[in-house]
């Protein structure tokens, strides 16, 4: 599988992970997004530095060849993947940490 | 570019309060499985040719599978500054996450 196909498998899977299996739903609030903001300014900035310093390449029959910042589009779809799962992940252990009610009532939603 | 990531987020665990680092059997929980999948997708990646390094800017450390040393890191530093984002966000704007 190519690294763009694998991307967007990427995202499916932090998707079902947050939404279907953890039900954490972590992409339905606004902190969420707020910090993915944050985090995607600065992955740009780092990633940027690592893919024009050459440190890390990529075979170019294996991406779109659309790049952000010397990084193909790609990279953005394997870290919002990266920060998904962190989050789901994160907020479930917290929930079973405690004794919170974890049915969820309805969050406001933002989506990006 | 790691330290980087470490030395720009440690003012909000130390000044903000966000409680990231002293919930660390949390952070090992959320970090252990996404560590593990990033971890897999590398090997695969790294053995289809999808990316590579170049050896001249790197520690020189290798794990089994042609996984540089910076790369494991990085699957552990990227998501403990992505919940030290989060966490900070949440503190800052008292929006809730559900695990309140």
């Amino acid at each position: 599988m190519s690294y763009t196909v694998l991307a967007v498998v990427g995202v499916a899977a932090a998707l079902v992970l947050d939404l279907l299996v953890l039900r954490t739903r972590v992409v339905t609030l606004r902190a969420f997004w707020t910090a993915y903001a944050i985090v995607v300014f600065f992955q740009l900035v780092t990633n940027g530095w690592l893919t024009g310093r050459e440190i890390v390449t990529y075979d170019e029959s294996q991406i779109l060849g659309l790049r952000v910042a010397f990084a193909p589009v790609e990279d953005l779809l394997f870290g919002f993947s990266l920060v998904v799962q962190t989050v789901a992940w994160w907020v479930w252990w917290g929930r079973s940490g405690g004794s919170g009610d974890p049915s969820g009532a309805a969050r406001p939603d933002q989506r990006g | 570019m790691l330290a980087f990531c470490l030395l720009g987020t440690l003012p909000l665990e130390l000044w903000l309060g966000v409680r990231v680092y002293r919930q660390w059997r949390r952070l090992l929980l959320t970090l252990l499985p996404v560590v593990a999948v990033f971890v897999v997708w590398d090997l695969y990646a790294i053995a289809a040719g999808h990316w590579d390094f170049d050896p001249a800017q790197l520690l020189g450390v290798v794990l089994p599978g042609g996984v540089p040393v910076e790369e494991l890191l990085f699957f552990v530093v990227v998501p403990t500054c992505a919940l030290l984002a989060f966490e900070a966000v949440r503190r800052v704007k008292g929006w809730p996450a559900g695990d309140e």
